[in-house]
């Protein structure tokens, strides 16, 4: 058996459990429709002003269904003493953990990027922007699940990590917010957007090979 | 042969303080090939401890962990021993056989396979059911099939005996002693008076 083999064995039983338990598929998404549907209802009727702030409330939104979702990341591994198996495998645990997190993102943040057209067109905004939204949403969620992570893995071992998660995590999910909203605000008026998308693969790639190292770090370091 | 007599955990000096508390202090022990080592001492002296920090999961305050004379958080070390703590490490979502199918992916596959291993824990038949139909006993015997079907010569047992029978309890112990016969070497923990015959087993009494 290789590496390779131990990283799908991983990936599918991730993917396997979270079939078995359907609400971690559904609350993030659920959460994420409500929130979204929130808005207009506070607004009033101003369609201008709706379509002015969509990519930024299907962004906020996003970004707080996947902080949300973060904590069954690690969690249930923690408390049935799985991690503990994981993390004595002789393979890296940083790969390991690695795939932990897509198959986190594939539960999570997948149905997002399946669910936000709807929505944004829900939200009134123009067609030509959906292409772009979905790109800096396909880009930008597997960098949430990335750094969010980090902050998992240090706060699985508190008994009340909830809410220390998201004052550590948040802010790192700034850089993100940013580029990908500005992305769609601008691509909405049709101007191109490379220069936007290039930072969020550049972040993107950045994630993926640095933020599985301080993650299983940080695993270690809990369950001592 | 060789392997058999090169290989061995060595401890030197081991030293674990917990919340300004010393645990133990100068710990040195050897275990060879073939050898049991049971720690024995009462709640709270160390025990688990000095079993996690085996694993590698803590490191000692002090001292140091030798496998075939290097360092064991580089080489071999993770890759020849498998550990079975309070916490069974299987997850009751998933049937047996996948839980040890993901067992063996991140292990080296050992002499046992998958429903080998639980025909001989007394869990044939029972290869898909899920593991929260199980009982605790039955859960026990299934993260002590792991231990099966990976290739492991340091197994690190912590209160293996805990929720099993009469029959469970004979059982591992008859694995156990298979284990040795074979060069293999384990570390446990237990409550239970064990009964390993022809094993050379090594006591440390940590209060």
């Amino acid at each position: 058996m290789s590496l390779s083999n131990a990283f799908f064995a991983i990936i599918k039983r991730d993917l396997v459990l979270a079939l078995r338990r359907r609400s971690e598929i559904a609350n993030p998404l659920l959460f994420f429709v409500l929130v979204i549907t929130l808005f207009p209802l506070g607004i009033g009727a101003q369609p201008h002003l709706l379509q002015a702030i969509a990519p930024g409330i299907i962004w906020v939104s996003a970004l707080l269904a996947a902080m949300l979702s973060l904590d069954s990341l690690f969690r249930s591994d923690f408390d049935d003493g799985s991690l503990e198996q994981i993390l004595l495998s002789s393979y890296p645990a940083s790969i390991l953990v690695l795939a932990k997190v897509i198959a986190h993102w594939l539960v999570t943040g997948l149905p997002l990027l399946i669910i936000a057209p709807l929505l944004a067109v829900f939200l009134g905004m123009p067609s030509h922007s959906l292409g772009i939204l979905l790109l800096t949403l396909l880009l930008g969620t597997p960098v949430l699940s990335l750094i969010g992570a980090i902050g998992v893995a240090l706060t699985v071992g508190l008994r009340r990590g909830g809410m220390i998660l998201s004052l550590l995590v948040l802010p790192l999910y700034v850089p993100v917010l940013i580029f990908a909203s500005n992305a769609v605000e601008i691509a909405s008026t049709g101007l191109p957007v490379s220069a936007q998308i290039n930072i969020l693969i550049a972040i993107l790639v950045m994630a993926v090979v640095l933020a599985p190292w301080p993650t299983a770090a940080a695993l270690k370091m809990s369950i001592n | 042969m060789d392997l058999k007599e090169t290989v061995r955990l060595q401890a030197k000096q081991l030293t674990c303080i917990r919340d300004d508390r010393v645990l133990f202090a100068g710990l040195s022990f050897e275990l060879n090939a073939g050898h049991v080592l049971l720690l024995e001492g009462k709640n709270g002296s160390g025990k688990t401890s000095l079993l996690r920090i085996l694993c590698g999961f803590r490191e000692p305050d002090e001292g140091e962990l030798l496998w075939g004379g290097d360092s064991i958080n580089d080489g071999q070390y993770h890759a020849d021993m498998a550990y079975v703590g309070h916490l069974d490490g299987v997850k009751k979502e998933l049937t047996v056989f996948e839980n040890l199918k993901v067992s063996l992916a991140l292990g080296v596959p050992g002499r046992y396979s998958i429903l080998d291993a639980l025909t001989r824990v007394n869990l044939a038949n029972y290869d898909d059911v899920l593991v929260q139909a199980l009982s605790a006993g039955q859960k026990r015997r299934l993260s002590l099939a792991r231990l099966l079907i990976t290739d492991n010569k340091l197994w690190i047992l912590d209160e293996p005996f805990t929720s099993l029978d009469k029959q469970g309890i004979a059982l591992i112990e008859t694995l156990m002693i298979e284990h040795c016969a074979t060069g293999g070497m384990i570390v446990l923990t237990s409550h239970h008076d064990i009964e390993l015959h022809d094993v050379v087993v090594q006591r440390i009494n940590l209060s």
